[in-house]
């Protein structure tokens, strides 16, 4: 019988049947993972080792004194970008991040060597070694960096988003931040924005559960954070960010939406950061029993592996792949500190474009 | 016994205004609420309300007159019980009341007209009451930034140029229109500068001509809208950000500095940031400390930004043009007080001005004053004075304030070796500051008498008129100060 069960009388999404709240998240429950084939599970599973021993390898040139400042390491949450970014239409959609942003450049295929040149300051670097860990770009890829004010990227990718609806060229901005970010004003100045103006972005929470050394449950009054949207009539989506094909299956579901020009998509994508904040993190706040049972039973590269196997792939060429990356790690961190410093002169370049 | 309706200040700056239409007709009863008439005034056209009830006895100005000062009469009540024709007495005591002194105006402050302006239109002013009595030549500090003295022709605009009078508001407009008409990717977003035709009416009519996906009206959201026009610039399109006055721009300064000065320098040229962020800075009438101030110091601070601040019209609209062109973030001041005042504009297919060069705007042999926006009629106005007493100041307008030009001030110096910086703002860390220090570094040879500045006073702009006119510049203070530098 029709209407025989009364909505909750607090329950406005029951009348507003132009407001899909729950559409998304109930997609993806009917279908939470991507079904990909060995050759595509083998090109994440390559690209997620890559940003891991690419951040291993980052640590220890840290530890050698070879890159300076603020350095923070993606190790744990490298399902996150390769799955999400491994959905975008390359040349046309565009990324955005904070300053945790090694793993994003990685996860577009951009030379490691670049990047590991920028993270010691040296002339080869991708940004000129101008910018550092924090502040690295590839316009030629649309990726817009690379922030180091918490919560930024929010309003810039905003704007990207509003740029591809503006030149009607179907893009979508993909802009990622943390559960940090996710308490600054400004991100709530976007959502409404983006949503009043219905701008093609999907807002990634990368929530790996720590605020620099603040657990969510210390910092967040909400820490269902795919809920933050639901003011604004952001529709979320709450993702096992450790699973690089639940990650790949819930982007195809979000950029479906818009894409086809329904606003913005707020998507929870639940993580571990293994290591600390920066490489300056001691670490104090959380047990080392913590961090290792999220290494032991939710690791995404170990997932990817066993997956792989039971997918008749061998041990050898799994290892394989493994020398193959450590060799392409290994030249990138040779031509980082072989690579000369920029020229004293570039100290006064690119301030401003033009001539005045 | 009649009551007198005045003409209405309807808002900080207003000292006269247009009476557009009478809505009711001497006879006619109103009640508090009721419209009598519309009221176009510098900024828009607002409905003057009655506040009590009663009945129109006498209208004393016709509807379609224009210039009619703040304060005259334009109608008179019958109050209750009277008789309409009762009330028309004291007629002609509005035009004669004009001259009047402040006091006059003050002691009678408490109107029975006193004019339930939507509370929108207040919002407009930056949310400041509406000034009572602007006509009447109140001694606030603003009144004393007036200035008659027009700057001499730039000498970028070619000779023989057809020359017209336009206000620095209609500059700023058609500077916005002409770089729309030409490049597609320029738009315009802020608050209010839509649908509302702009807060201070600098959008007016763009929202007709190019629509709602190129003109948009932002929520009351400074540091994300701030932030979405830098991402749309660093996705390609070239966005001109209002803020509704630069005090607001606070909120927003983050993506100011941060993200479009930066990013270019960080990226290592890869990302370019073309936005122009602009609106009123500096001090407006009576609207207390939190806005008034001169940001032109906080900006010109940072390396990766152009920092222009504009005074007359034709500078307004060839520079703006050429900072919505520019490949780099700009900064661009305006000045609320200046919006209204008229000045010769070059009528030309595509005026555009230099980035970072200044101008003389007086020549002189016996002193310089430096100066900038609001700063600029101070100081042509001290210069008449001076040559009065034989004193031949050259005027200098930087215009850019970064990158700043050196080189015209080093000249001028060289010419008259003697300077003073004429700035309304703070003094420390100032413009001011900064010209002294380049005196100092470049051109101390050139000096026969110490650097001075001339700023507002270092305390927050007070409220109360007389604080007011005490705090911030004034002609007799650059005059001193140039007699000072003089040994006179």
């Amino acid at each position: 019988m029709p209407n025989a069960e009364p909505s909750p009388p607090n329950d406005m999404t029951e009348q507003d049947e132009d407001f899909a709240l729950r559409s998304l998240a109930e997609a993806h429950a009917a279908d939470r993972r991507y079904k990909a084939s060995k050759e595509e599970l083998l090109h994440f599973y390559e690209q997620m080792l890559l940003i891991r021993r690419f951040e291993e390898k980052a640590g220890q040139l840290y530890g050698l004194g070879l890159i300076g400042g603020f350095c923070h390491l993606y190790i744990g949450q490298e399902a996150v970008a390769v799955g999400l970014q491994s959905a975008l239409k390359g040349g046309l959609d565009s990324v955005i991040t904070g300053y945790r942003d090694h793993g994003h450049m990685l996860a577009y295929g951009i030379d490691p060597k670049v990047i590991m040149a920028e993270l010691t300051g040296r002339h080869s670097g991708i940004s000129k070694g101008k910018g550092g860990s924090m502040h690295m770009f590839s316009v030629e890829h649309r990726f817009y960096g690379g922030h180091g004010i918490v919560g930024a990227q929010v309003p810039l990718g905003s704007g990207l988003a509003f740029a591809h609806k503006y030149r009607e060229d179907g893009g979508v901005c993909l802009a990622y931040f943390g559960d940090g970010a996710a308490n600054q004003g400004q991100v709530y100045e976007s959502f409404n924005m983006a949503s009043l103006w219905k701008l093609p972005i999907i807002f990634v929470i990368e929530n790996n559960q720590y605020a620099m050394g603040t657990a969510v449950q210390r910092s967040s009054a909400e820490t269902h954070f795919y809920r933050r949207g639901t003011a604004f009539r952001i529709p979320g989506m709450q993702v096992d960010g450790m699973d690089v094909l639940e990650v790949r299956k819930a982007a195809e579901i979000a950029i479906e939406h818009v894409r086809g020009g329904n606003g913005p998509v707020l998507m929870e994508l639940n993580t571990y950061r293994y290591r600390g904040h920066s490489m300056s993190d001691p670490a104090k706040y959380r047990t080392r029993e913590e961090v290792q049972g999220v290494r032991e039973k939710r690791d995404p590269i170990e997932h990817a592996k066993t997956e792989l196997m039971e997918m008749g792939v061998s041990e050898a060429s799994l290892k394989e792949i493994d020398k193959r990356v450590r060799t392409a790690v290994g030249q990138a961190a040779d031509f980082a500190e072989s690579s000369p410093e920029p020229e004293a002169s570039e100290l006064y370049t690119d301030v401003l474009v033009e001539t005045y | 016994m009649g009551v007198e309706i005045k003409m209405p200040a309807l808002s900080p700056t207003m000292e006269e205004g247009k009476l557009a239409k009478w809505l009711v007709k001497e006879g006619d009863e109103v009640s508090s609420g009721d419209i009598l008439a519309e009221i176009e005034t510098d900024k828009a056209t607002m409905e003057f309300e009655a506040v009590d009830e009663g009945t129109v006895g006498k209208i004393m100005v016709p509807e379609g007159t224009e210039g009619v000062k703040v304060g005259t009469v334009i109608a008179v009540m019958a109050g209750e019980g009277d008789e309409a024709e009762a009330a028309s007495a004291p007629a002609a005591e509005g035009p004669d009341e004009q001259p009047a002194p402040a006091a006059k105006t003050k002691d009678k402050a408490p109107k029975v007209e006193k004019p339930e302006q939507q509370l929108k239109a207040d919002e407009s002013d930056a949310g400041a009451p509406a000034e009572k009595g602007g006509d009447s030549k109140l001694e606030t500090g603003t009144t004393q930034l007036a200035s008659e003295v027009k700057p001499a022709t730039s000498a970028e605009i070619p000779h023989g140029t057809n020359m017209k009078s336009a206000t620095v508001r209609e500059a700023l407009r058609d500077a916005m229109a002409e770089e729309m008409r030409r490049d597609e990717r320029v738009f315009v977003m802020g608050e209010e500068v839509a649908e509302y035709q702009g807060a201070y009416k600098v959008t007016q009519g763009l929202l007709d001509e190019f629509g709602p996906k190129r003109v948009i009206d932002t929520p009351i959201t400074e540091y994300g809208f701030a932030g979405i026009g830098t991402g749309a610039a660093m996705g390609g399109l070239r966005p001109i950000v209002e803020f509704m006055t630069f005090n607001f721009a606070m909120q927003a300064i983050d993506h100011i500095i941060n993200s479009a000065a930066k990013t270019n320098y960080m990226s290592g040229g890869q990302m370019r940031c073309p936005v122009v962020f602009r609106g009123p800075n500096g001090a407006a009438a009576r609207v207390g400390a939190q806005h008034s101030q001169n940001y032109g110091p906080w900006y010109a601070s940072v390396p990766g930004l152009v920092v222009i601040a504009p005074y007359d019209a034709s500078d307004a609209k060839g520079l703006l043009k050429a900072a919505i062109r520019s490949e780099d973030p700009v900064v661009f001041l305006e000045n609320e007080l200046v919006y209204g005042r008229s000045f010769e504009l070059p009528e030309m297919d595509d005026h555009v001005l230099p980035i970072g060069k200044a101008r003389v705007v007086r020549e002189g042999k016996d002193v310089t004053i430096v100066t900038y926006s609001i700063g600029v009629g101070v100081s042509l106005e001290a210069a008449e004075q001076l040559a009065a007493e034989g004193i031949e100041a050259e005027v200098i307008d930087l215009r850019t304030l970064r990158p700043l030009d050196k080189e015209a001030v080093l000249a001028s110096l060289k010419k008259t070796n003697r300077l003073v910086v004429a700035e309304e703002g703070f003094p420390v860390c100032s413009i001011a500051s900064e010209i002294i220090a380049i005196c100092m570094e470049d051109g101390f040879d050139d000096l026969d008498a110490p650097v001075l500045r001339v700023n507002n006073e270092d305390v927050p702009l007070p409220y109360a008129a007389n604080l007011e006119k005490a705090a911030l510049i004034d002609v007799p203070r650059v005059v001193e100060a140039v007699k000072k530098v003089c040994y006179r």
